[in-house]
């Protein structure tokens, strides 16, 4: 049994498909019988801004969309800047974190009226803030599997890898073939398989 | 999420759902026939996931010119006594609420709903506004469901409804609902003939004092439906004393608000999805125990203000009650009462203050200095490179030219992805008539030249009456119509400028160039990737009189690379001085494109490859010529 909910908060930059990650994890717990709930703050559809999607995952009575501040079991993040963020809102001692280490450099950054912080000095900060931590050359590992563009699937792997959710990562891989068309499967198949090893072998 | 789960022909099965497809399905459950949308987020999703099976289902599924068109065809299917399924956001009801208001004294003869997306938050609209206060004016009924379940389960329960009624049904679903997922269980999809026909003794007319008298009726009939609509739910206690009022997901919120608080089993919750009529009965057998009630809802307070005048015409039953929301200033997040969406937190922090207990989430301390993150054109949008064309034109022309704004992608330009060019900012289709008043004020003594953009689903949508008024009056105005070929924000659906319909069947397109001929406007056209003729065409337009047209043409950046091998840029380390050109870091200071990145280490300029689209306009500007494109064709 599990402590219920299970709640996953995946944040990132318009663009990195990050809501369909969040539709893999989802359709999966569905799959292996549980219940979920999600919620997607997409701002403008537009790439550049900021993208959050919460998954709840349980199996005994119902929640809404929302994860409430504080209280997230893990955060994906697929940009340093952005998991940091989302950690302050939702984040406490004992969440999980698993992050892309590739920066998104925000517009009041590259117009140098921001400065965005090392991403060294994220790591640490975060290494500091919870228990456990993953940074991933997230992007790095999709271009290896074919495109940088699979990275989302990479960070599901990393997710799958951890052991967290109540069920196992043949659902996820049935998912990614269900929901890909035809000549992305293998491709997203080989990058949620790269992200699963990176985390599994640290768990193990 | 998945379109087989949508089709599944297995009643009792349980699938993986978004809240859009939830209601799809619902719909499919009704047996609608006719579907028809203007395109908004948060809805978008259901219209585009029943055209795609609509060939399965034998349906006709359109995206309409406009709400109002889509309400009126959506309508018409149901004279016809087929159910129907008209789908906007809450902005697209403000456009279709002249016809709506008729159509609510009318009323229908097949089933008839309308998806609302209510977007609290603002997440994906410039407003957020509510559809409840709208829909009570209109003397529609409104059902809103709190689960994806419910999305599905409502969407057939309206149906019903309206046709039992004979009056459409407004289905209010909030961008949580729309955009969230669930596990649903499906039920059966009918397989019935079906055949239109407008008998000639049916009349729908909106015309008589009679038929506002039938429309009250609608009306109590709908509240008599809704004291024994099964979706309205209490949890214990029974005769609470405290009480929470609620629909939607809100009144998760406050379940687990309470829950945090370890309140629950104390405080009773009564959800209401029949939120307009309201269900008096049931409402006055709770506030006849209670003497303290919390309202949760999303955005207005709606049923704070329905609840309280109930209470107030029933006060010798009900007693003195307190009651606490938006109104009194207790339920309210950072922003302030009935500002900004509702979540779990505000909703714990809200009934601890009300309920005098103490609450203290988990929490990580700092985070207040971290950058902040804009919204962005996307790499290789089009629009950048026109906004930076009109920018620099309006910088030559040197008269402070005006720059009037409308709903597209390019709405970003009121901000630092846009140069900050935009002065007004409203609805589809409103800085033309915004630029038809503005180009008459010369007589007043106005110097500046004004200029409205728009883009090309605007214009079939809203513009052309703001157009040909300006054109008849001579309106001095220039009207730069960015064609990206698309209706870009909400997903690439198509428009009547483009060759195929939502069905993907050849349509009969109607040609921009065409239609300004027919008009007698007018018109240039131009490419945005080739800034400097642009300018140059901007320019030259600045100096003529009475109202023109600029056709900026180029597709959607995100739709050019579907599929394709993206154009290489990168910058060549020789010709890139760095700080020592004096061009003060143009690609990424000024050109504000998110792939025109600062390589801090060499202190040069670099492209971040994994998100440039290739269009080549920061290689054109560079003043060094130092940006290199490698094309693929």
């Amino acid at each position: 049994m599990f402590q219920e909910p299970i709640n996953i908060v995946i944040t990132g930059v318009g663009g990195q498909g990050n809501v369909l990650a969040a539709q893999v994890i989802a359709v999966s717990a569905v799959e292996a019988g549980y219940l979920v709930s999600s919620g997607e703050t997409s701002g403008l559809a537009q790439r550049g801004g900021p993208v959050m999607t919460h998954v709840r995952v349980f199996c005994r009575q119902n929640y809404g969309p929302l994860v409430p501040h504080g209280r997230a079991t893990v955060v994906i993040g697929f940009e340093p800047l952005e998991t940091m963020r989302v950690l302050f809102d939702y984040g406490n001692r004992g969440t999980v974190v698993i992050s892309n280490d590739r920066p998104s450099y925000p517009l009041g950054c590259l117009q140098c009226e921001d400065s965005y912080p090392e991403v060294s000095l994220i790591k640490d900060g975060i290494k500091n803030m919870v228990q456990q931590s993953f940074f991933i050359p997230a992007s790095e590992l999709a271009a290896q599997a074919g495109t940088s563009l699979a990275a989302n699937m990479v960070m599901t792997g990393c997710l799958a890898g951890t052991g967290l959710l109540p069920f196992g990562k043949e659902f996820f891989r049935s998912t990614i073939d269900k929901l890909f068309p035809n000549k992305l499967k293998e491709l997203n198949l080989k990058a949620f398989e790269l992200g699963f090893d990176q985390v599994f072998q640290q768990v193990v | 999420m998945t379109i087989m789960g949508v089709c599944l022909d297995k009643p009792g099965a349980r699938v993986p759902l978004t809240g859009n497809e939830a209601v799809a399905r619902g719909a499919l459950e009704a047996g609608v026939a006719f579907v028809a949308s203007y395109p908004g987020s948060p809805t978008a999703e259901v219209p585009g996931t029943l055209a795609r099976i609509a060939q399965q289902f034998d349906l006709y599924v359109e995206w309409s010119s406009n709400e109002k068109v889509a309400m009126e065809g959506a309508a018409a299917a149901s004279f016809a006594g087929l159910r129907s399924l008209a789908v906007m956001k809450v902005d697209g009801l403000n456009v279709a609420m002249d016809f709506a208001s008729a159509l609510s004294i009318s009323g229908c003869r097949g089933g008839m709903v309308i998806m609302v997306g209510d977007d609290p938050g603002s997440h994906s609209s410039i407003r957020e506004e509510d559809s409840r206060n709208i829909c009570k004016v209109l003397h529609f009924p409104v059902l809103e469901p709190s689960t994806v379940q419910m999305a599905k389960d409502l969407t057939l329960a309206a149906f019903n409804l309206s046709e039992s009624l004979g009056v459409p049904v407004v289905l209010r679903c909030v961008s949580r609902i729309c955009h969230g997922n669930g596990a649903v269980l499906l039920g059966e999809i009918p397989r019935q003939e079906r055949k239109a026909s407008f008998p000639q003794t049916e009349r729908m007319i909106a015309f008589s004092i009679q038929r506002h008298a039938l429309q009250e009726e609608k009306l109590a009939a709908a509240a008599r439906w809704a004291e024994d609509c099964s979706f309205n739910r209490y949890e214990e206690p029974q005769d609470a004393e405290k009480l929470v009022i609620s629909s939607g997901p809100s009144a998760f919120y406050a379940r687990e608000g309470l829950q945090i608080l370890g309140l629950e089993g104390s405080i009773g919750v009564l959800e209401l999805a029949s939120v307009w009529p309201l269900p008096h009965k049931l409402l006055l057998k709770h506030l006849k125990h209670a003497s303290e009630v919390v309202f949760a809802e999303d955005v207005e307070p709606f049923l704070e203000d329905n609840v309280m005048a109930l209470a107030a015409l029933h006060w010798h039953d009900v007693g003195p009650i307190k009651f606490y929301g938006k109104r009194s200033g207790h339920v309210a997040g950072p922003d302030g009462p009935g500002i900004g969406e509702l979540n779990p937190e505000i909703m714990a922090a809200s009934l601890a203050r009300i309920f005098h207990v103490s609450y203290q989430r988990p929490k990580i301390e700092g985070g207040e200095n971290l950058p902040s993150r804009e919204l962005a054109l996307c790499p290789g949008c089009p629009h950048r490179a026109s906004m930076w064309a009109i920018k620099t034109a309006l910088e030559l022309d040197g008269r402070e030219g005006i720059l009037l704004g409308d709903i597209g992608c390019f709405c970003l330009g009121i901000g630092r992805t846009g140069y900050y060019l935009l002065q007004t900012l409203h609805c589809m289709g409103g800085g033309i008539g915004l630029a038809s008043g503005m180009g008459q004020l010369s007589r007043f003594g106005l110097t500046q030249p004004v200029v409205t953009v728009l883009g090309d689903s605007t214009f079939f949508h809203a513009a052309l009456p703001g157009l040909i008024n300006a054109h008849y009056h001579h309106a001095d105005m220039l009207c730069v119509l960015l064609d990206n070929g698309t209706t870009a924000m909400t997903g690439h659906q198509p428009h009547p400028g483009c060759e195929l319909t939502a069905l993907g069947e050849p349509a009969d397109t109607v040609p921009l160039e065409g239609m300004l001929n027919g008009m007698g406007i007018p018109y240039s056209l131009g490419d945005p990737y080739n800034v400097e003729e642009t300018i140059n065409i901007i320019c030259r337009l600045l100096q003529e009189e009475g109202t023109r047209v600029l056709i900026l043409r180029r597709t959607c950046a995100l739709l050019a690379v579907k599929g394709k091998t993206k154009n290489r840029v990168y910058v060549d380390p020789q010709k890139c001085i760095g700080d020592e050109c004096g061009c003060s870091r143009f690609c990424s200071r000024v050109f504000s494109c998110p792939a025109n990145i600062w390589d801090e280490e060499n202190g040069r300029a670099k492209i971040d490859e994994t998100l440039c689209n290739g269009c080549g306009v920061c290689a054109d500007l560079c003043p060094k010529k130092a940006i290199i494109v490698e094309r693929t064709v």
